[in-house]
Parts: structure tokens; C-alpha cells; sequence
């Protein structure tokens, strides 16, 4: 997708935000896509870890109803421990989690799950679900 | 030597195959456990803001729960709690800030500042037990059985938790060779399984835990070992519904390691092992081969 990049599309407060929350500078970057490259979940992100550090870079406010990536990273720290920059990129995506979670926006509602999506899990997924998708 | 043993949730219910095959096994090889009086849920992730100190609470009261027992050794069963219990202490050990918050909201109890070591039981066995002592204790070895053995994420991701290198780790090849197991090395042994993204994007745990299956049979395993509740639950639960959905996915049983343990020490009995939770593959591979009766 083109990407328009002028100083209004800098948003310093959303910048500053992840930063506070995740801990972590995603000015580090330098692209080289080893996180893309290694996350086991890319094929179903519509935006690579690397792009995503791009864009907050370029200050744009990530919308989590347009990009998926937090939602379905799973923390596995797989590029973690690669990430030449020693960027903690999963506390960059609980960050941008949170910061829709904390609006009231749940990714799953769980009074809406059906009995037999939930009757055999086991409580650590319910538990880990529940911490990583609601609010 | 006591020490204590946290069992966590899922131990209680969906695994209880993990947990009655590890205290049968830690009784036979003469380790002392004692499970914690109280404890509670650990919160089985590990919370990542920098702001969200209010979910550290939970592991770090189940720390100072094992310190109250007066032992100074903690082991888990399950990779998930491992890993959230291992990073709260390591929280409370390195950084004064968080440490001094979390203790002054916690007025009701005693400070705590990370001196319990937390185990998992893989790096207990290794450390307390070693691999040589542990195959001279086998007394049914598991000879030509082919397992993989799968690590996943959270007993080798971050590094300053991890049992073993992250990048090449050898603990439960060196566990299931120890066990006289044929090791089958593949390439997906630390892959994620998708994890709790079955709640969130079944679809996408479903692919992950297919490709690590696939990888698995692919180089001749015919089961895999694991240590993982959630991993079993993608891996072994699912496995019905991806050989639909994915052409020439081929059966593979799940165990937990701690099975394999029991089965390798002789203990063979349905109430140890309670493979009855297991996939119906499981029980079935250890008769053929002879390994039970
Ligand atoms: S691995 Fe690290 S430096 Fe490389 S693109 Fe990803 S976040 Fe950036
Ligand atoms: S932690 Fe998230 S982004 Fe990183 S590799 Fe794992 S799934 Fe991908």
C-alpha cells in the first residue's frame, strides 16, 4: 500500500505511548525483516513485525481494525531472541493490545464462545486468551 | 532435600496425565516433593507492559508461598507456569523499581525479592539427577521407539529463563536418550504450536501445529514428547480436525514426558500414566512396542 507520510501523519502521543507501556524503542529497527522472517504466525499477519516497526517509526497510529499483527502474534518469542537489535518485539505488541483493550474494545467476547469451542480447553488457553484478548 | 511443587491449574483438570505420571516418577527416582498448601493461578502469561505490574502479583504470591513452606526450590510440571513463574522471580531478583511496587502493594505479605529458584522438572532432572544416574535407574528401556522431542516456546524463550540454549537446546534429547528412546531431531522442536491463538485465530495455531506435526512424522517420528498442556491441546487434541483439514497429515501420539519417564521406570499402570487422556494412538504404540502390558 502507498503510505502518505507528511507531519501530520506523525502522531508523537501514540508514539510515546507504546514506548511507556512496551519499554522499548522501535527506532532500534533497522528493517532487516529477521522477525518476519522467524514469526511462525506471518502467513496469517496482513503486516509483518518488521513493516509494523516502520510504521511506528514513520509515527503513523496503528488501528488495530486494519492491522492484525498484535492479534495474532503469540508471544513466542521467537524474534526475540533473534532480533539483531534486541528489540523485545512481543512487548511491542502487548503494547499496541493494550492500548485498544483499555478502551473497552475486546478482540473476543467471552460470553460469546460457544460451549464446545471451550468445554476441553485446557485453563491455561482460557486463561492466556482471555489476558491477550480481552480487557 | 524438600522442595516444593507447584502444580498449577491445568494439572488439576485437563492434564492430570502430566501430573500423576510426574509425582509416580519423582517418587520412584526418590525426589521429595511437596506439593504448595495454597497456591493459586500463576496467570499462565507472563505480562509484558511495562504498566502492568498488577498481573505480576499472582506468580510472585506463589513464590512467597514456596519461600513461607521454608524450602528454597520450587518445581513445575507445566512449560507455561515455568515460564511465568521464572520470569516474576527474575522480575523481583533484577529490578529494584518494579520490586519495591510490587512489595509495598503487597502489605499482607512478607517482601520478596527472588530467592526461591524456580525449576522446571526437565532442568531439576538434569541438575539434581543427571542423565547418566537417570539411565541406570531405567528399567524398561524404550528402545526403538522413535519420538521427537518438542520444546515449543516457554521453556526456551526469553533467554534469561530458558532450561537449556535457546537456539540449540539438547535437554530433552539428552532426557529421551537417557530413556533409551530413539531421539528424532526436526526442525520444528521449537516452533510455537499457535499457543492460546486457538481461542483467538483457531486457524492460525491449527497451520503452526500442523506444520510442526508434519515436520515431525516427516523425519520419522512416530510420537512426540512434550511438556506442555496447551502444546498437547494443539498438537494431540486438534490433531483429528487438521488430518481433515489438511491432506496427508498422518496420526502421531502425543506424550508428555514425564509419561515416557514412568513408563521407562517401570511404572506402567493406567492410574500412573492416564493415557486414557491421551489420543487413543498413545496407549496403542506403547503395547505394540512391548513398552506396557
Ligand atoms: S528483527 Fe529486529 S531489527 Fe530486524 S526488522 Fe525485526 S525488529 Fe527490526
Ligand atoms: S512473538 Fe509474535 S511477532 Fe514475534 S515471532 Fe512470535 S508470533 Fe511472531
Amino acid at each position: 500500500m502507498p503510505l502518505k507520510i507528511s507531519y501530520r501523519t506523525i502522531n508523537k502521543e501514540f508514539q510515546d505511548k507504546v514506548k511507556e507501556i512496551s519499554g522499548q524503542s522501535f527506532y532500534k529497527c533497522f528493517q532487516c525483516g529477521t522477525c518476519a522472517g522467524s514469526c511462525p504466525m506471518s502467513e496469517q499477519m496482513n503486516t509483518t513485525p518488521r513493516k509494523l516497526m516502520a510504521l511506528l517509526q514513520l509515527g503513523r497510529e496503528v488501528m488495530l481494525d486494519e492491522v492484525n499483527t498484535p492479534w495474532v502474534c503469540a508471544s513466542c518469542y521467537t524474534c526475540e531472541v533473534r532480533c539483531p537489535r534486541g528489540i523485545d518485539i512481543p512487548r511491542i505488541m502487548e503494547a499496541l493490545r493494550l492500548i485498544t483493550l483499555r478502551q473497552n474494545r475486546n478482540q473476543i467476547e467471552p460470553s460469546n464462545l460457544q460451549p464446545e469451542e471451550i468445554i476441553d480447553l485446557p485453563q491455561i488457553a482460557m486463561v492466556s486468551g482471555f489476558r491477550k484478548f480481552t480487557g | 532435600m524438600k522442595i516444593s511443587y507447584y502444580p498449577g491449574c491445568t494439572l488439576k483438570t485437563r492434564a492430570k496425565n502430566l501430573e500423576t505420571s510426574a509425582l509416580a516418577a519423582m517418587d520412584a527416582l526418590g525426589l521429595e516433593v511437596e506439593e504448595l498448601t495454597r497456591w493459586n493461578c500463576c496467570g499462565a502469561v507472563f505480562s509484558l507492559a511495562d504498566d502492568d505490574l498488577i498481573h505480576i502479583v499472582a506468580p510472585v504470591r506463589d513464590l512467597i508461598r514456596v519461600k513461607e513452606s521454608g524450602h528454597d526450590t520450587v518445581v513445575t510440571l507445566c512449560s507455561m507456569c515455568y515460564n511465568t513463574l521464572a520470569r516474576a522471580n527474575e522480575l523481583m531478583k533484577t529490578d529494584e523499581v518494579k520490586r519495591k511496587t510490587i512489595n509495598d502493594f503487597m502489605d499482607e505479605e512478607p517482601d520478596y525479592a527472588g530467592e526461591v529458584r524456580v525449576y522446571h522438572l526437565l532442568d531439576f532432572l538434569r541438575d539434581e539427577i543427571g542423565w547418566d544416574k537417570l539411565k541406570e535407574m531405567v528399567k524398561k528401556p524404550l528402545t526403538d521407539l522413535k519420538v521427537a522431542p518438542y520444546y515449543g516456546c516457554t521453556l526456551l524463550r526469553p533467554a534469561d529463563v530458558a532450561i537449556d540454549k535457546p537456539d540449540n537446546p539438547r535437554i530433552l534429547h539428552d532426557f529421551l536418550s537417557a530413556l533409551g528412546a530413539e531421539v528424532i531431531d526436526f526442525p520444528g522442536a521449537l516452533q510455537c504450536c499457535g499457543t492460546y491463538q486457538i481461542l483467538g485465530n483457531p486457524e492460525a495455531a491449527l497451520s503452526a501445529s500442523k506444520d510442526i506435526l508434519a515436520d515431525a512424522t516427516g523425519h520419522g517420528a512416530e510420537a512426540l514428547a512434550l511438556a506442555c498442556p496447551l502444546c498437547d491441546y494443539n498438537l494431540g487434541h486438534k490433531q483429528d480436525i487438521m488430518m481433515t483439514k489438511y491432506d496427508g497429515l498422518k496420526e502421531v501420539p502425543i506424550y508428555y514426558f514425564t509419561q515416557l519417564l514412568a513408563v521407562a521406570l517401570g511404572l506402567s499402570s493406567d492410574e500412573v500414566n492416564r493415557f486414557d487422556i491421551n489420543r487413543e494412538s498413545a496407549k496403542q504404540l506403547l503395547e505394540s512396542k512391548s513398552l506396557i502390558a
